[in-house]
């Protein structure tokens, strides 16, 4: 006869271990292969495409890079980012509105990591569910753009918070926006006091070189 | 939102906790949720009810403890709560905080069977 009276257990068990674990594996097999992997986390229209194509481009013709590009519904993102001749793949998560270890496993599937000096992964956009997920990269970076308020640290501080650097982009348009770029850098710091900053316009290659230079060091 | 992922996730790990436990039933799920996990606590309950249908874990309950942000305060050489998510600096000196030593928790500690 068993007892209607519960029992209670204490267990520990994280809830994304399978994830960790996936994501642990990954971090390992980059580091073995001697590949420096960056993920990129933003909001939708901040400009992580036209960032990560140029990004590409410009260390294209004295590293091997490669990038994963996350998105809901489309290849547009890919088909973009091939214009820098670097090998891209797509994830289509469908309804999923983030990436996890294990879409990053399966994209990787058939490359040889050995082959790269640099793996970009880009995101979907979405500033909430990706900072849930580890997905085993060395490096997270999110991007804040001018059109979008020097508030956007404060009103999602966990991105932030997760993040390693965080980078402006569209400085083209920070005049005609009026962006207060000590009000931004103190939300930033605020949410994640010390963190990294860079500024980049995608557009006129405004502070492309010191991305660059950031970069490289990373594996010199 | 992704609390549906998090939810279906959330039951597999608890089935396979009471599978080791040889439970014959599960009454309730008892979770420790910090802000940094990224993890909404409301999205997170109502998604539960719906990933829980047609699992041995249906009819559960979860229960959710809050872990609030701790970190090592750096001048203060001890752990402290930090002003909050939008001033992640230590409650009691104002030192600014990169050391989290606690609230990225999204982790099942406690589980009530029946037997």
């Amino acid at each position: 006869m068993t007892t209607a009276v519960p029992r209670l257990v204490e267990v520990r068990r994280n809830v994304l271990k399978q994830n960790d674990v996936i994501a642990g594996e990954l971090r390992r097999r980059f580091r073995e292969a001697g590949v420096y992997t960056v993920s990129l986390v933003s909001s939708p229209g901040s400009g992580k495409t036209a960032f990560l194509e140029k990004t590409l481009s410009r260390l294209g013709p004295s590293h091997r890079v490669a990038a994963l590009v996350g998105d809901l519904a489309t290849e547009n993102d890919a088909a973009r980012l091939r214009r820098s001749q670097a090998p891209v793949r797509q994830i289509v998560t469908g309804t999923v509105c983030h990436l996890d270890a294990t879409m990053v496993r399966d994209a990787l599937e058939g490359w040889n990591l050995a082959d790269l000096d640099f793996l970009f992964i880009e995101n979907v956009g979405n500033l909430v569910c990706p900072s849930s997920y580890d997905l085993g990269e060395e490096l997270r970076i999110v991007l804040l753009s001018v059109t979008e308020g020097e508030d956007k640290p404060l009103k999602y501080p966990t991105i932030f918070n997760s993040a390693d650097v965080a980078v402006i982009t569209k400085l083209d348009l920070a005049d005609a926006v009026e962006f207060d770029w000590d009000a931004a850098v103190a939300n930033i710091r605020a949410v994640r006091p010390n963190m990294k900053i860079l500024s980049i316009s995608a557009k006129t290659g405004d502070g492309m070189d010191e991305w660059q230079r950031f970069l490289e060091a990373r594996i010199a | 939102m992704h609390e549906l992922s998090i939810a279906i996730s959330l039951v597999e790990a608890a089935e396979e906790e009471a599978a080791k436990l040889c439970a014959a039933g599960v009454s309730a799920v008892h979770l420790r949720l910090g802000p940094l996990s990224g993890v909404q606590k409301e999205s997170l309950l109502f998604s539960y009810h719906l990933a829980i249908e047609g699992t041995p874990l249906q009819g559960s309950c979860l229960l959710i403890e809050d872990s609030p942000v701790m970190v090592f305060c750096t001048a203060c050489q001890t752990r402290r709560p930090i002003r909050s998510l939008q001033s992640f600096c230590c409650a009691t000196c104002d030192t600014p905080a990169t050391d989290v030593v606690q609230g990225r928790e999204l982790e099942v500690v406690a589980l009530e069977i029946l037997e």
